[in-house]
């Protein structure tokens, strides 16, 4: 039984030019588990899922791909699926223009001759729902749901299209631990109907919580298969060990620091809705920021804290009202460039939309936002530019295989590094991180925090949007919680818990 | 040896498989050079012939350099064959019914380039509204006044010294009563700038080194140069050969040094390829993308004039239908280039073989005796598949 292998990935090799992304990888998935996949950045794990599905065809990659002991070569995406292997990839792929039942059918319309049989596509839609427990209307626009329901109706779409083995690449990055908690159950669950799952995360108390069986892989090679359900014994500890190949005692550095005086205060800051002019989005918020200081905000998806962010740093909001002041000096910050000259930075959370021109080199994107560094009346000094690249990258210990590697091809986590470069070196006084550490392994989230440690050193102050838990009581000093665009509190971290932070975020419920 | 041919055979496969678009570009000019020769029994590849095909280029050329960072940046400009006419009426009525001076002409025709830059890019950058349909309005728009301008009228002749510009070539200085014949002075520049061309590619792979870049090994890097030089050398040798390097070439290079600067030396160029490529992204980095799409427009206004004072000085007239589907030739020439219909991608050299590539198509329908018919069919099936090819390629790659 436990031999009962639905698939078999045997001996994968994938190069890209320069690099070597998978090595002789051995995977071997039993029917019927939920078996976690996991390792560093660009340690090559959403590279294995893609020769798996087929979008790197059979022929350009090296080894045998095995499902119920048959021997595959996809062609394709149709031939996976017809094989009944789904993907949902790390960035979701819904139109969000398009209905949920349109999109759980795009491209295999349920029809009665040649029309859309609407009726059944919307009766069978909501069947697919409640399967993955998700309750809404098949006929509401996909970019009405939040990111948490989006991840269902992918789901919901594998589902339809009879997956057997549903592959989740990261699909927890952007949810908040509820959300999370309910996408595991889900998961669980299809398990219990028989769907074979494949989880990507960097999450390890996820992993553990619901792996049946965890690979992990490291610089493109399997390092080990261990199955917990077999009563294996599978620490944190011994998985974080695997994937960076050496001990990490401490997931996070905590640091006393010494805050200094105020450099940011923000006062009465009210922001409105651009698009529903009536609608405050941010509700009279004041705080300070000190020179030397990690300030956390924490709150549940929509409480309006990427909101504050962005309206800080002039990229947000038709109407806003209230006082931002640096260092005693009043601000007027009409466009992200005056925050920026200022000295306020503000890293975004979606680094793919909003943070990297992916069709970009390393160097251009890190340099993006420091033009005034690299260049001398409006002429770029491309050496000076090197070297800045040079110097942040390597701090951050970007995996690349050239400094010119277009950042399309980066792993997610290596992009994200990317997009901190390219802040890091605009030297801001006050720098906005909004979830910093997303799709991040441990080993960089730790060096990111060291990082940031450093700065709050060199009296940068810090302020820190963040839906891990953890990782909010981990490292910042002070955490301010929202909700619904207002303060609703804030604890030292001595008294923190992420107990007392869930109570102030949910309003007591 | 036998290991080091093999080496030497995957390092050139592996080149051309990356490079495809740039090398699809010149195996199509080529192509159509083939194509032609055969057609026209050889009077394609005449000195003659060659020479005035490069004039012909000469507006597309100016107008694809322009059109690169438009469509870069993810707009599109429909108006400039209109707004060279426009602009080239305006010139001649200047000259030949006012009696103007050729230099003030010149002069006043780059201000209403520039003026109506600024009144297209304002609409786009400002108002919001999308560049097709700002540009549609100013097609329309311009080929109302050239026929209020010219009244429906042939304007012409211009003076010599504004027809020089659009058809003159460098003067001789050994003999100068010769009309063609080996022409010294431009074989002299066209030495300078092939040493040139070769200097600056050696100085580069040094630097490339010096900051540990890849570099392709030395043979293969002098047999790439070389290649590229000899290219150059013939290009140039055929003027040389017959009347030598025609002013509109002067013009042409020092617009496509620049403007090839522009792009990737400047602050500027660089933040129109962000904006191209990820607009948010941009907009976050603090780049301001209105005034960034304001002096796209306004480039392109100033080089429909150049265009349109070439164009004019060529056909030593102006009249209404000046101008007529130049846009369509300016896209495909600038797409064929390797220019991304998406936006983020695109050089300035690609568009200049573009450029030749679609005057090569026109210059060889003619010489044909194609009716317009045929060659309009022609050409709109030729932007068709530019597009179409750019799209395929950019899919495949992802
Ligand atoms: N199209 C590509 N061209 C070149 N290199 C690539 C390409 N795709 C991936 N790579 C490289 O392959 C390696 C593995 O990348 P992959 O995306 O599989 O990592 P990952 O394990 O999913 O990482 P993450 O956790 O950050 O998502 C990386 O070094 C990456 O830079
Ligand atoms: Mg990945």
């Amino acid at each position: 039984m436990s031999d009962d292998y639905i698939l078999e990935m045997r001996d994968i090799t994938k190069t890209f030019p320069g690099v070597r992304a998978l090595d002789n990888v051995n995977f071997r998935v039993r029917r019927g588990e939920i078996h976690a996949l996991v390792g560093e950045n660009g340690a090559g794990k959403s590279t294995l899922m893609k020769v798996l599905s087929g979008l790197y065809p059979a022929g350009s990659y090296e080894g045998e791909i095995v499902v119920d002991g048959e021997t595959m070569s996809f062609a394709g995406i149709r031939q996976s699926e017809a094989a009944g292997i789904a993907v949902i990839y790390q960035e979701l792929a819904l139109v969000s223009l398009m209905n949920v039942a349109e999109n759980i059918f795009l491209g295999n319309e349920i029809t009665s001759g040649a029309a859309i049989d609407w009726a059944k596509s919307y009766a069978r839609a909501s069947e697919l729902l409640a399967q993955v427990h998700l309750d809404v209307n098949p006929r509401v626009p996909v970019q009405k749901l939040g990111i948490g329901a989006q991840q269902l109706v992918e789901i919901a779409k594998a589902l339809f299209k009879n997956a057997r083995i549903l592959v989740l690449d990261e699909p927890t990055a952007a949810l908040n631990e509820s959300e999370s908690e309910n996408l595991l159950n889900i998961i669980r669950k299809l398990r219990d109907d028989g769907v074979t799952c494949i989880y990507i995360s960097h999450k390890l108390e996820e992993v553990k919580s619901i792996a049946d069986s965890i690979t992990v892989l490291r610089d493109g090679k399997t390092i080990e298969t261990r199955h917990p359900s077999e009563g294996e014994e599978v620490t944190e500890a011994q998985i974080i060990s695997m994937m960076v190949g050496r001990e990490l005692t401490e997931r996070f550095p905590r640091v006393e620091h010494t805050a200094g005086e105020t450099v940011l205060e923000v006062r009465d800051w009210t922001v409105y809705d651009p698009e529903r002019a009536d609608r405050k989005v941010i509700d009279n918020i004041s705080f300070d920021v000190r020179k030397g200081e990690i300030l956390g905000i924490a709150g549940l998806m929509g409480a309006g804290r990427t909101e504050l962010a962005m309206s800080i740093f002039g990229a947000y909001g038709a109407r806003r009202s209230g006082t931002v002041t640096l260092e005693g000096k009043k601000l007027t910050i009409n466009e992200p460039s005056d925050a920026i000259e200022t000295g306020i930075s503000y890293v975004t959370e979606d680094r793919k939309e909003k943070g990297l021109v992916l069709n970009m080199d390393i160097i251009k994107n890190s340099t993006l936002a420091s033009h005034f560094r690299v260049a001398s009346n409006g002429v770029l000094n491309k050496l000076e530019e090197i070297l800045e690249a040079r110097e942040y990258t390597t701090q951050l210990q970007v995996k690349m295989s050239s400094l010119e590697q277009i950042t399309r091809n980066l792993s997610g986590g290596n992009q994200q590094k990317v997009v901190l470069s390219k802040w890091l070196m605009t030297k801001p006084k006050v720098l906005l991180l909004d979830e910093p550490t997303r799709g991040i392994d441990v080993g960089a989230k730790f060096e990111i925090y060291n990082i940031m440690n450093r700065l709050v050193e060199e009296g940068v102050g810090i302020v820190m949007i963040s839906s891990e838990l953890p990782e909010i009581v981990g490292i910042t000093d002070r955490i301010l919680v929202m909700q619904e665009g207002r303060l609703v509190g804030s604890q030292d971290w001595r008294e923190a818990t992420q107990e007392s932070i869930m109570h102030m975020a949910t309003g007591g419920r | 040896m036998s290991d080091q041919e093999r080496t030497f055979k995957s390092i050139v496969a592996d080149q051309l498989s990356h490079n495809m678009k740039q090398y699809a570009m010149f195996i199509a000019l080529l192509a159509v050079w083939v194509l032609f020769t055969i057609l026209t029994n050889g009077t394609f590849l005449t000195s003659r012939n060659i020479t005035n095909l490069f004039l012909q280029a000469s507006h597309i050329a100016i107008l694809a350099v322009g059109m690169v960072l438009v469509i870069v940046a993810g707009h599109i400009d429909l108006s400039v064959g209109s707004l060279m006419g426009f602009i080239g009426a305006i010139a001649a009525v200047l000259q030949v019914n006012f009696g103007w001076p050729t230099l003030p002409v010149i002069l006043v025709a780059m201000a209403v380039g520039v003026l109506i830059g600024l009144w297209q890019g304002y609409w786009v950058a400002y108002r919001g509204i999308p560049a097709f349909i700002v540009t549609l309005a100013g097609m329309t728009i311009f080929r109302g006044g050239i026929i209020a301008v010219t009244q429906g009228a042939t304007i012409a002749p211009l003076q010599e010294s504004f027809r020089a510009i659009g058809q003159g070539y460098l003067p001789r200085i050994l003999n100068p009563e010769a009309r063609t014949g080996f022409h010294e002075v431009s074989a002299v520049l066209a030495g300078l700038f092939i040493l040139a061309y070769v200097i600056r590619q050696i100085a580069n792979r040094r630097k490339r080194v010096q900051y540990g870049f890849d570099v392709l090994p030395a043979r293969i890097e002098a047999l790439r140069i070389t290649l590229v030089g000899v290219l150059i050398a013939a290009f140039f040798g055929t003027l040389v050969f017959y009347r030598g390097i025609p002013w509109v070439v002067v013009v042409i290079l020092a617009l496509t040094l620049f403007y090839s600067f522009l792009t990737q030396n400047t602050v500027f160029g660089r933040q129109v390829y962000a904006l191209g490529g990820n607009k948010e992204a941009a907009r976050l980095s603090g780049i301001n993308i209105r005034r960034r799409t304001l002096m796209i427009f306004v480039s392109m206004g100033f080089l429909s004039a150049v265009a349109g004072i070439v164009f004019t000085a060529r056909l030593n007239a102006a009249s209404a239908q000046a101008g007529t589907l130049v846009e369509l030739d300016t896209i495909a020439a600038t797409i064929i280039g390797g220019t991304s219909t998406l936006g983020g991608v695109g050089t300035v050299f690609g568009a200049i073989i573009g450029a030749l590539l679609m005057a090569s198509v026109n210059n060889g329908m003619s010489l044909m005796n194609l009716s317009s018919d045929v060659q309009m069919i022609v050409r709109g099936a030729i932007l068709l598949l530019a597009v179409w090819f750019d799209i395929a390629s950019r899919r495949s790659q992802n």
